[in-house]
């Protein structure tokens, strides 16, 4: 059974004429590590907030489909029940910060469902060491970087061991070291402890390498899916003007133009791409 | 038209964020200033508009020491466009909006109305003139608060950061703007950590490390080379990667276009076919 | 300014610091109260020393005078109020007049000092987990700790938006008292509506770290009376008892008339 299911969803918010995503189908299953991506305006946020019930509960509008999340059919679960399967760090790491300390802050979903102290004590720490932040546990969240800021965040998600992690452009305030540290601490969690990751982001060139499968909207619907390799090699991609990787536009630029670049291996990296190239020079 | 000479700036919290930076922007260039969050580059950028005053050294604009200039002065001649436009907005209508600064910079109401009209053109907001600006999107938004500081029409553009939170389709149009404006002549000022918005545009790049200057040059020089970016903890940009892989057959290294990257290889290739 | 620098916690490491709030809270109220009861001034200004050691204890003495000259102006005018008041209505003498507006002024003084205390020596979050444990409604000490961990992001906010403003022409330094005041909207409102916005954003933020999901809430960390917590309640209810004894019992002499007995 998949983890998370959307049968014909669509979501119009109250007070608008066009709904926000329509007709989605959608499957993901547990362990998987997707990437949304798509042009501004697209749904992905809209898309996000069905699966931790924030819509309905939270955001008003006209739910048609259904949205099954760990068997739980979302408008029939409240969200902090939902909370616990599903949970979601955003795009700015300031605002999802509460407390005046880390591990405070990271104990927070913990304290919110009334976990004794000394669970909630053991996975603090260990949702901070899996993080990398344990140091930073007595800082306040004001005093961090943004990077370390959205640490915290995943941190406190991680701690409520929740099987899905959704993450809205997690790193759009991040210079490219600190996002490449974000996806790295991301993709930890995904191999060693087989959470389900569904990254909503832009920058493919930092991001694609990481993800098992690749979903594409587009005016509120889904227009792509299948694994980042084909998805972002392909004409579609192109014109509907997601963030492909320039080492691939470069890759799809010369195979077009003639150079003998082997086909059945799409780069998605630039060391990748460099091979392939040389691959073609040496080989006569 | 804008000369930093030798300047220091700590801030009241003590931390100093500009240790001896020194720089010439000439009217017409179009520079990047790039570096880690924290290297310096947004207090560098305050200076040029007198939002910070040195705390040694001098800062020059249009040859008016900014000691002696008021920041309204200034910024008639430097524009900045702040990172977060919802940091400016405040009107009950897109069109006040625009006409705030014109306002503060004393124009006339003729004057106004054909720069509020001629600004919402530009960016492609005329539709919205009647419109709160709480209600536009997020791209919107930030078109609004370019248009509001392209109405007075400054000599100097600074962008902080524009390209966060874009998408593909949104960073190449404000590529097309920015020509669009360097072609009126404008200088142009962009402060990014985005390499591969860099690399698309070309201009002359400014690299900062921990309140320094460690680099300054063309793009095809400073991206290229490994030991500055890595000073400044700055990725290159994918191409540059790529060639970097390909300089033991004797590809050069300085690329970091897309379609230079494409003409050099189709030419190597030729070469080598006629052999 | 000063005043309110005076009062923002600072991370020190002290005997008075690791107090339990509530404990420490006890004290300062107890202080209040026997400020209060008492008019006499030798027992405003044992009240005002009884607190000298705690600033020396918790190493806060320049923090602790700032806040104090904070106050100067204030205790000026209460002194002045009270001497001329006193003047006009009363038949004194002179020394009896002087006393009591000084009297009086003490007894502020040693109010503003034993609350700067209190705030120089616990931090915020203490104070949140003591509300908490105090059967205070969670919501509401939530709300507390919200609001002082942004109040300086939105300091900081406060600045980037008069910078933002300020590089559109604003001057706010220009103009008469009304359009001083009509310069301040361009900064309030985006203030206020990026506070709403945030607001909205942490609610979010809060719904998907399950809140409200039960309503025993149990918390990382708890305050727990140590050795130090029972020696300064001892010493508040020995304090307490003397005092009240002295009031009842002992009739307490002015200041001339010690002055006059040396004589």
């Amino acid at each position: 059974m998949a983890l998370i299911e959307a049968k014909n969803l669509t979501f119009t918010y109250a007070g608008r004429e066009k709904p926000s995503i329509e007709d989605i189908n959608l499957s993901i299953d547990r362990g998987e590590f997707v990437i949304l991506t798509g042009p501004s305006g697209c749904g992905k946020t809209t898309l996000c907030r069905c699966f931790n019930g924030l819509i309905p509960h939270f955001y008003n509008g006209e739910l048609k489909g259904e949205v099954i999340v760990a068997g739980l059919k979302v408008d029939e679960h409240p969200t902090y029940e939902l909370a616990c399967h599903v949970g979601m760090v955003f795009q700015n790491p300031e605002n999802q910060l509460f407390a005046l300390s880390v591990e405070k802050d990271v104990a927070f979903g913990l304290e919110n469902l009334g976990l004794p102290r000394e669970e909630i004590r053991k996975r603090v720490d260990w949702a901070m060491k899996m993080t990398g932040i344990y140091e930073l546990r007595e800082r306040a969240p004001y005093e961090l970087s943004g990077g370390q800021q959205q640490r915290v965040a995943i941190a406190s998600i991680l701690a409520m061991q929740s099987e899905v992690m959704v993450l809205d452009e997690p790193t759009s305030f991040l210079d490219p070291l600190g996002a490449k540290q974000i996806f790295d601490v991301i993709y930890r969690l995904n191999r060693e402890l087989g959470i389900t990751v569904i990254l909503v982001e832009h920058r493919l060139d930092l991001a694609a390498n990481y993800a098992t499968r690749v979903i594409v909207m587009n005016d509120g619907k889904i227009v792509m899916d299948g694994p980042p390799k084909k998805i972002l090699s392909s004409e579609k991609a192109k014109l509907i003007g997601i963030g492909i990787p320039k080492a691939t536009r470069l890759y799809q630029i010369l195979k077009n133009d003639g150079i003998p670049l082997r086909r059945n291996k799409t780069p998605i990296t630039p060391k990748e791409v460099a091979e392939l190239i040389v691959e073609a020079f040496n080989h006569d | 038209m804008i000369e930093v000479r030798n300047v220091y700036f700590t801030y009241p919290s003590g931390v100093e964020a500009l240790k001896g930076v020194s720089l010439r922007i000439d009217r017409g260039e179009f520079v990047a200033i790039m570096g880690q969050n924290g290297a310096g580059k947004t207090t560098l950028v305050k200076h040029f508009n007198g939002l910070l005053r040195p705390t040694k050294g001098e800062v020059f604009v249009d040859g008016v020491n900014t000691k002696d200039a008021s920041v309204a002065t200034l910024a008639r001649k430097v524009g900045y466009v702040f990172q977060n436009p919802d940091h400016q907005l405040f009107c009950e209508t897109v069109e006040q909006e625009i006409a705030f600064a014109l306002k503060n910079f004393g124009f006339d109401e003729e004057s106004i109305k054909r720069r509020v009209d001629w600004a919402l053109n530009l960016l492609g907001l005329s539709q919205y003139r009647e419109s709160s600006p709480f209600m536009l999107s997020g791209g919107e938004r930030k078109r609004l608060a370019l248009a509001s500081v392209l109405a007075w029409d400054p000599e100097v553009v600074i962008l902080d950061e524009p390209t966060i939170g874009q998408d593909y389709a949104q960073k190449e149009k404000l590529r097309q703007f920015i020509l669009q404006l360097r072609a009126q002549g404008k200088t142009i000022v962009i402060v990014t950590h985005d390499v591969e918005f860099v690399a698309d545009c070309s201009p002359r790049v400014v690299l900062m490390a921990n309140g320094r200057i460690v680099a300054d040059g063309k793009a095809e020089k400073i991206l290229t080379n490994p030991k500055l970016l890595a000073e400044a903890s700055v990725i290159p940009p994918q191409v540059t990667q790529i060639f970097m892989e390909l300089e033991h057959l004797g590809f050069p290294r300085e690329v970091v276009d897309l379609y230079e990257a494409r003409e050099i290889i189709i030419k190597r290739f030729k070469m080598k076919v006629k052999k | 300014m000063s005043f309110f620098e005076g009062l923002r916690f600072r991370k020190i490491s002290s005997p008075i610091h690791d107090l339990d709030p509530r404990v420490k809270f006890i004290f300062v109220m107890a202080i209040f109260i026997l400020a209060v009861i008492f008019w006499e001034l030798p027992a405003l200004i044992i009240l005002f020393i009884l607190q000298i050691p705690f600033i020396f204890l918790a190493r806060v003495s320049k923090q602790w005078l700032r806040s104090m000259k904070g106050t100067a102006f204030l205790a000026a005018l209460i002194f002045i109020t009270n001497f001329v008041f006193r003047f006009f209505y009363g038949s004194e003498s002179l020394a009896y007049l002087l006393e009591q507006a000084t009297a009086m002024t003490f007894r502020f003084i040693v109010l503003i000092s034993s609350f700067s205390i209190f705030f120089l020596t616990t931090s915020p979050d203490m104070l949140g987990l003591a509300l908490e444990q105090s059967r205070f409604p969670y919501e509401f000490c939530f709300a507390f700790t919200t609001a002082v961990r942004f109040v300086p992001v939105m300091a900081d906010e406060a600045q980037t938006i008069m910078d933002a403003q300020k590089a559109r022409g604003l001057e706010l330094e220009k103009g008469n008292f009304l359009k001083r005041v009509r310069n301040y909207i361009p900064i309030l409102v985006p203030l206020i509506v990026n506070a709403i916005r945030r607001s909205i954003e942490l609610a979010e933020a809060m719904e998907s770290r399950a809140w409200g999901a039960t309503k025993k809430r149990t918390s990382l960390y708890v305050l727990k009376l140590k050795r130090n917590d029972y020696l300064l309640i001892l010493l508040t209810a020995a304090v307490f008892a003397v005092a009240i004894y002295i009031k009842l019992y002992v009739p307490i002499p002015s200041i001339s008339q010690l002055l006059r007995l040396q004589f």
